[in-house]
């Protein structure tokens, strides 16, 4: 599946805005983009899995609420940074 | 806590010999980090371009032992918190391959989250590529290899009597409670301290198997209990180089000094000026005299403002151990100069005479090469500065 990499993130996967990965649920995927492009994980998830605060995963137009969502091989993922900061 | 304990009693160390090299600052701000080169005579700077524009940086430390390895403390708004090191003296720069985290929890539990890596200090002499951390809420972690990897360190992260000490983010800073002022006895490996805005002073005299509390004599806010170290607010602590048996404190109550073997601080801050007080963040020691220190007083008053009192900046230095202060504002804004200093933000070189440097809230970052007699800007318009470390390579 396509997961979609906001700028912020864009030095861990250098610089695509879109990467292909595998896996199950949303876990399966986090978990394998980070075997490839180290620490981009702990930048969104707590080590108590989480999603950070700021940040919002979206499978194709649904807010994801957790890690346990299952996802299809042409389902889309976006990582979102909230519209906050200053 | 009362677990039984001995002091380290060896020998101080030997007072070194003032250095003579070019002074480095490494400088990290709410928006990226910063390194100031300056010349030999500390007379000419030169500033980089930032580093990790737009991250968070509360701290960069460079490790004394090699003289090229640094350590950065970053976040941002969005994303979680990360630790970059650097091999090459801050030419490149990787990030740690575990930052600093708190272990999972098992499911149902509500785990803590660490928020900001918000202080670091390199390990003994003899354990190199040993680092610890302090972060926010409060946790204490250590790495055995330059900062690649963290783990927790002690028992404290996760001990009911610390965890309650600690208290919740109610209890701590508005920008979160922090663990701080790292301290390893260059002595002695096993010999520890360290702080928590809040939940007070600590000391390990076994490596971190145990630790007890060092509160005897610290002021609390009126009408809180000071038996309670939750109601302790140390802003930074710091040891002598030249003598690691007297510490000294500026507190959310008060300046402080300690003199081991001694448990009672002793409230030298009551020989400030009463208009101006003896309540602010950074506290900074002479690198060979213990009686000799810096302080950077704000305005404690009615919503604490935490800006320089009446709009005047000034340093205030004792040369006698706190029994009196000189105000040193030679060079500072006369007037309407609304900043003030955070508590890794001021700092000194090992030169003679001894400089001093600070980082303003509003971006500026001040020197003096006269021991404080006066100051001097070398930069500014930077974002709001959180730390100044200086460095000699």
């Amino acid at each position: 599946m396509t997961v979609h990499i906001p700028s912020a993130l864009r030095s861990y996967t250098g610089q695509k805005s879109e990467v292909e990965a595998e896996g199950g649920t949303l876990a399966d995927v986090l978990s394998a983009l980070d075997q490839r492009y180290a620490g981009l994980r702990f930048r969104i998830i707590t080590e108590q899995d989480t999603i950070r605060p700021h940040i919002r995963i979206f499978v194709n137009e649904e807010q994801a609420p957790g890690l346990n969502v299952p996802l299809q091989p042409d389902d889309h993922v976006h990582i979102i940074c909230a519209l906050s900061g200053g | 806590m009362s677990r039984h304990r001995t002091i380290p009693s060896s020998k101080p160390p030997a007072v070194p010999k003032p250095a003579a090299g070019p002074v480095t600052l490494l400088i990290g701000t709410r928006k990226g980090a910063f390194i100031l080169r300056g010349d030999r005579s500390r007379r000419t700077w030169k500033l980089s371009a930032p580093i990790f524009l737009g991250h968070i940086i509360h701290h960069l430390v460079l490790d004394p032992r090699d003289g090229r390895t640094m350590l950065m403390a970053a976040s941002t708004g969005h994303l979680g918190p990360t630790v970059f090191r650097s091999t090459d003296a801050g030419k490149t720069w990787k990030e740690s391959v575990a930052p600093p985290a708190f272990p999972k929890v098992p499911e149902g539990q509500k785990g803590r989250v660490v928020n900001h890596v918000f202080w670091l200090t390199p390990g003994h002499a003899s354990e190199p590529n040993s680092w610890y951390a302090g972060t926010s809420p409060q946790g204490l972690f250590r790495s055995a290899d330059g900062g690649v990897t963290w783990e927790p360190f002690s028992y404290i992260n996760d001990d009911p009597q610390y965890r309650e000490w600690m208290g919740t983010v109610q209890d701590g800073t508005p920008d979160g409670p922090k663990l701080h002022s790292i301290i390893v006895d260059p002595r002695d490996p096993a010999h520890l301290y360290f702080a928590m805005s809040g939940g007070g002073v600590h000391e390990s005299v076994d490596g971190g198997k145990t630790f007890t509390t060092l509160l005897q004599g610290l002021d609390v806010v009126e009408g809180f209990d000071r038996a309670t170290p939750t109601f302790h607010d140390p802003h930074c602590v710091r040891y002598c180089p030249t003598d690691p048996d007297r510490l000294y404190q500026q507190n959310h109550c008060g300046i402080y000094r300690l003199d081991r073997p001694s448990n009672r601080w002793v409230r030298i801050g009551r020989n400030m000026p009463k208009q101006v007080g003896d309540v602010g963040f950074p506290i900074v020691l002479h690198p060979r005299d213990p009686d000799r220190v810096w302080v950077f007083p704000m305005d404690s008053g009615t919503v604490w403002p935490r800006v320089s009192p009446g709009g005047k900046p000034a340093a205030y230095v004792t040369h006698n151990a706190g029994k009196t202060w000189v105000r040193q504002d030679k060079g500072f804004p006369r007037s309407n100069a609304w900043w003030t200093v955070k508590r890794q933000a001021m700092t000194a070189d090992a030169r003679e005479p001894v400089g001093l440097y600070l980082g303003t809230t509003s971006g500026e970052v001040w020197a003096s090469r006269t021991g404080g007699a006066s100051w001097t800007c070398l930069a500014r318009h930077l974002p709001e500065i959180y730390s100044v470390e200086a460095a000699e390579f």
